[in-house]
């Protein structure tokens, strides 16, 4: 399946980038998994999607949780707590 | 309803004759202005960086002005938040609300702050004498909620 994923705040400026376009494996079925398959992808990606980090998610500009299931083709967005305002 | 996110800056007696404008049964507005502070944390703020999710954040506020339709009567709403390089005394956010009394007025300008701080996709970066960061999420904004869950 194909996903486009995004990265914003401090998750785009320690993994210096701010999307990937990424073909994943059938086994990735959730947020959740796609967060823990980035982790292991390279040193920084397990610093910054480490179990221990507070990250959020959206999946096409709605904010999810990690057991949402990953619909084909869609924009998934990475990124730490909001503090706008 | 006004929704808008934008680098300039914005006059808030403008806004509020926008607001206004062909609504003669408006009894009240209240209005919130959100400022940069020039310390956070005991440290001197000498500037920020405001990020936001282009698309998401739009959709995100409307929702939370949806939200506050439901709850309360609600005539006509704004809501501008600047993204962006900001300094200390630069307005950051303005919440207008306009109802037929005040109290819905109060009521529903206090959740849509509330909501916009938890919910919206914005981030700030902080730049202090000592180097920039990012900002963290205070649980605080997160128990404000609890109020409008009840």
């Amino acid at each position: 399946m194909k996903v486009s994923i995004r990265f914003f705040a401090s998750l785009k400026e320690a993994l210096k980038k701010d999307h990937i376009d990424l073909e994943i494996p059938d086994s990735i079925k959730t947020i959740g998994d796609l967060k823990e398959y980035l982790a292991k992808q390279d040193a920084i990606s397990t610093e910054v999607f480490g179990a221990h980090k507070n990250i959020r998610a959206a999946q096409d500009l709605e904010m999810v949780s990690m057991d949402t299931p990953i619909r084909a083709g869609a924009e998934i967005a990475f990124f730490p707590p909001v503090t706008g305002g | 309803m006004k929704i808008s996110i934008q680098q300039e800056d914005f006059d808030v007696s403008t806004e509020l004759q926008l607001l206004r404008k062909d609504l003669p049964g408006i009894g009240g507005i209240n209005v919130f202005v959100g400022t940069v502070r020039d310390t956070h944390q005991g440290d001197e703020v000498q500037s920020m960086e405001l990020e936001h999710y282009p698309g998401m954040t739009e959709k995100a506020l409307q929702e939370i002005v949806e939200q506050a339709k439901t709850r309360w009567d609600v005539l006509n709403a704004t809501i501008i938040h600047r993204v962006g390089k900001l300094h200390p005394t630069d307005q950051i956010v303005l919440v207008a609300v306009a109802s037929t009394h005040r109290g819905d007025a109060y009521a529903a300008c206090e959740f849509m702050m509330d909501y916009l701080k938890t919910s919206a996709p914005f981030w700030k970066k902080e730049y202090t004498p000592e180097g920039s960061r990012w900002v963290d999420a205070r649980t605080s904004d997160e128990e404000r909620l609890k109020k409008w869950r009840k």
